[in-house]
């Protein structure tokens, strides 16, 4: 993989040590290159890299509010694209909350209007910024501070949205779902988005020492374990073509990543066996 | 005094924040064993690995994600 | 220059062609909807070259809005009532980023009861976002103060949003002869938008929107205000600048027959032809009765109003907005800063009629007063 002199996400940020998005956010930035401008949702990402007056962005960089980074940055490229700026990129990042969420209508509009942009949800599967709490993205059995495990709870009671088809069914050009811990899948996709002409999607899992609840040296194992036992399956839908990127050369079962997670660790073996049967339909759905 | 609607025109000025000083284990990279694979630069979230594989103890916060990822046991990680 | 018979919504939609702005996110609501309209014909028949945003809710109007002026271009946005309330959290942060994007508010009621007629409780639930916001009185002063807006928001010692206030239907859907100036003064008057003090170019990056914690906020904030009361001076420098290019005077108020008036009425945008014609009317039988027309209700003028009203006895105020406890805005800002017998008026609500038998009602009240605040025109049963 190209390492470049200096990447264009500065260090001295406030993400944890150990922190995801600070590397899904690097990559990106160095897949696209000098030329990009960035755009924000309110999370983790615009309050760790932005305590005024420092900024860990290189590039030009733009936030407004939590759900709307989507119409922003809809609102940055007709302003550049107008100017006749078509080459530079534009890519807007928002965590699972500020796009499957509280964005998705932003989002969808921005998608359908065929702007010439990359939106990057890094989804660390919860409201990680504001301490913890579930989100449409949050994966069932998944014990969050809105959906804690208690007496009568098991967690999340209900499994993840499934933002990437939903993304796929506006019928954008490009979309891929990828994971911080395979970086040559993901910068591969974030380099074809932005050579695709018009809008690109790419859901981006990005695990999470704080929320998750594992060692921060677990990072990007983490990551790897939820590609390898199905969890977070890596795919792109390229015009139309839908495509597996990655294969586990065998799936492992999905204990093996539910058990190194502390928001897991209260699932007893009957939800665990649930669990499983999720995983594998998704993977028998998707041809894995 | 505050830049009219709090703009920041020094990119990457986040560099003035020091966040090594968040350390409690330390990276030792021994460039004997390295085998060139850069996974520690990539995953690293704090940008303190160089091209040269040299660490900079002023950003990194010591995480230990560079020796996990590490696959040939190269960096070790030590109490501060 | 040319004089076309047009309602208040098109005579904006001319004043934005004028003005021309590169982008144009707008979402169409009544009685807005015919400035959105205008506008996306006029893109399409390349009378403004602009990208203009098919956005799918105000929300992202607003948002798109500050996307693109954040970016360094000219932006406008128009909406009314329930879509001005949608885009509320981005009104403030658009004014808080400093970006000096213009729009026009049709104002509508607000729901509920549901109901599309006009009063100005949609501005007013605004007054604290850190927007100007000037009303006008009639199609004219609609187009001419859509054009010299862009001129105060873009004054680099303001740059704050504004919004043009104009009342829906009494406004926006009646005809009205308007003088249309032509480009090339335009021009002269209103240069293109230079930002410098933020806009998103890879060869000069920086960072737009940030975080700032108790040691920033509140000088950002306190900047803010001294903005707006600068704005008190650029807005009237940049009046008597329109009038010398294009003849048409205007201000932070206009005062009517006030100089020796007991009573003066105080109000904010078409009333105030109505209220005119009242105290011409008053003025025949003897009454000593003026009128003060507030154009500019943010920066709110204390000076010019203190001028106008120092040799007045007692003043009116006519509210179509109410505050509960409080009586109408306008007269509660008028209290807090303008010393004299001041008495308030709710009226024109959801679209009532401000008849002038409620007008003479306020002003019987005010002579011989039984409360502070008065709701007229309300029905008995
Ligand atoms: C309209 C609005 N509602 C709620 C919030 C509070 N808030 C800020 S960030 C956030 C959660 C962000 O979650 P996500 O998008 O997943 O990003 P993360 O912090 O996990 O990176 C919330 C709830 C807000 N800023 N604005
Ligand atoms: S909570 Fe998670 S996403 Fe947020 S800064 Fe910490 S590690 Fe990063
Ligand atoms: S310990 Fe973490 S922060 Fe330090 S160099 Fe390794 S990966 Fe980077
Ligand atoms: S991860 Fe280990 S082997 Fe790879 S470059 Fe770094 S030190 Fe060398
Ligand atoms: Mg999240």
């Amino acid at each position: 993989m190209d390492i470049p002199d200096k990447d264009l996400l500065a260090p001295g940020h406030r993400g944890c040590a150990g922190c995801g998005a600070s590397i899904a956010v690097k990559l990106a930035l160095n897949a696209l290159g000098k030329n990009t401008v960035a755009i924000s949702a309110t999370g983790c990402l615009e309050v760790m890299t932005t305590p005024y007056p420092e900024t860990s962005w290189e590039v030009p960089f733009i936030h407004v509010a939590f759900e709307n980074s989507g119409a922003v940055a809809s609102g940055v490229e007709s302003a550049l694209r107008i100017q006749g700026k078509d080459d530079v990129n534009v890519v807007a990042f928002g965590g699972d909350g500020g796009t499957v969420d509280i964005g998705l209508q932003s989002l969808s509009g921005a998608m359908e209007r065929g702007h010439n942009m990359l939106y990057i949800c890094y989804d660390n599967e919860a409201y990680m910024n504001t301490g913890i709490q579930r989100s449409g993205a949050t994966p069932y059995g998944a014990s969050t501070t809105t959906s804690p495990k208690g007496t009568a709870s098991f967690g999340e009671d209900k499994p993840k949205k499934n933002m990437p088809m939903i993304m796929a069914a506006h019928g954008i050009p490009y979309v891929a779902t990828a994971s911080i811990a395979y970086p040559e899948d993901y910068v591969k996709k974030v380099k074809k988005a932005a050579e695709t002409k018009g809008p690109a999607y790419i859901h981006l899992q990005q695990p999470c020492t704080t929320g998750w609840g594992f060692p921060s040296e677990k990072t990007i194992e983490m990551g790897r374990l939820a590609v390898e036992t199905g969890s977070w399956i890596l795919y792109e839908i390229d015009h139309g073509n839908f495509e597996i990127t990655f294969r586990p050369e065998e799936r492992r079962p999905v204990k093996d990543y539910l058990s190194t997670q502390k928001r897991f660790k209260h699932l007893d073996e009957e939800h665990i066996e649930k669990i499983q049967k999720y995983v594998d339909a998704e993977c028998k759905e998707l041809g894995l | 005094m505050v830049s009219i609607g709090c703009v920041i025109k020094t990119p990457g000025n986040s560099r003035n924040n020091k966040t090594g000083s968040w350390r409690t284990f330390k990276p030792i990279l021994d460039k004997e064993k390295c085998i060139d694979c850069d996974n520690c630069i990539i995953f690293c979230p704090d940008s303190s690995v160089n091209k040269q594989h040299d660490i900079d103890y002023d950003y990194c916060k010591g995480c230990g994600i560079c020796a996990n990822e590490c696959p040939s046991d190269a960096i070790e990680m030590v109490k501060e | 220059m040319v004089k076309e018979v047009m309602t208040s919504n098109k005579a904006v939609a001319e004043a934005v062609r004028l003005a021309k702005p590169q982008v144009i996110p707008v979402y169409p609501i009544t009685p807005q909807t015919t400035i959105s309209e205008y506008l996306a014909q006029y893109v399409a028949d390349e009378k403004i070259d602009a990208k203009y945003v098919k956005v799918e809710s105000e929300h992202s109007a607003i948002s798109a809005a500050v996307g693109a002026s954040g970016a360094g271009v000219r932006v406008f946005t128009a909406t009314s009532s329930q879509g001005l309330m949608l885009m509320h959290e981005i009104l403030y942060a658009a004014a808080g980023m400093r970006v000096p994007i213009v729009l026009a508010d049709a104002n509508r009621a607000i729901s509920a009861p549901l109901n599309i007629w006009n009063d100005q409780q949609d501005s007013i639930a605004q007054r604290d976002a850190g927007w100007l916001q000037i009303y006008v009185e009639n199609a004219q002063e609609a187009l001419d103060t859509t054009l010299m807006a862009y001129k105060v928001s873009e004054n680099p010692d303001i740059l704050l949003p504004s919004m043009v206030c104009l009342d829906g239907f009494i406004l926006t859907h009646t005809v009205e002869p308007v003088e249309i100036p032509d480009q090339e003064s335009v021009d002269k008057f209103l240069p293109p938008y230079v930002p410098e003090h933020a806009f998103l170019d890879p060869n000069e990056p920086m960072s737009i929107g940030n975080f700032a914690d108790p040691n920033y906020y509140t000088e950002a904030r306190h900047d803010m205000d001294v903005a707006m009361t600068k704005s008190m001076e650029v807005i009237q420098k940049t009046c008597d600048e329109f009038a010398e290019i294009f003849g048409r005077k205007y201000g932070l108020v206009e005062p009517y027959k006030t100089e020796d008036a007991d009573i003066i009425f105080v109000a904010m945008g078409s009333l105030c032809s109505t209220l005119r014609v009242m105290v011409d009317q008053l003025r025949e039988k003897g009454e000593k009765v003026g009128l003060l027309k507030i154009r500019a209700y943010r920066p709110f003028p204390t000076e010019a109003i203190n001028e106008a009203v120092k040799n007045c006895e007692k003043i009116a105020v006519i509210d179509k907005n109410f505050s509960f406890g409080i009586g109408g805005a306008l007269y509660a800002d008028m209290k807090v800063k303008i010393d004299k017998e001041i008495y308030g008026f709710i009226a024109g609500l959801g679209g009532r009629d401000i008849t002038p038998e409620a007008i003479l009602e306020a002003y019987e009240k005010t002579k011989a007063p039984e409360n502070d605040v008065t709701w007229i025109g309300l029905k008995e049963e």
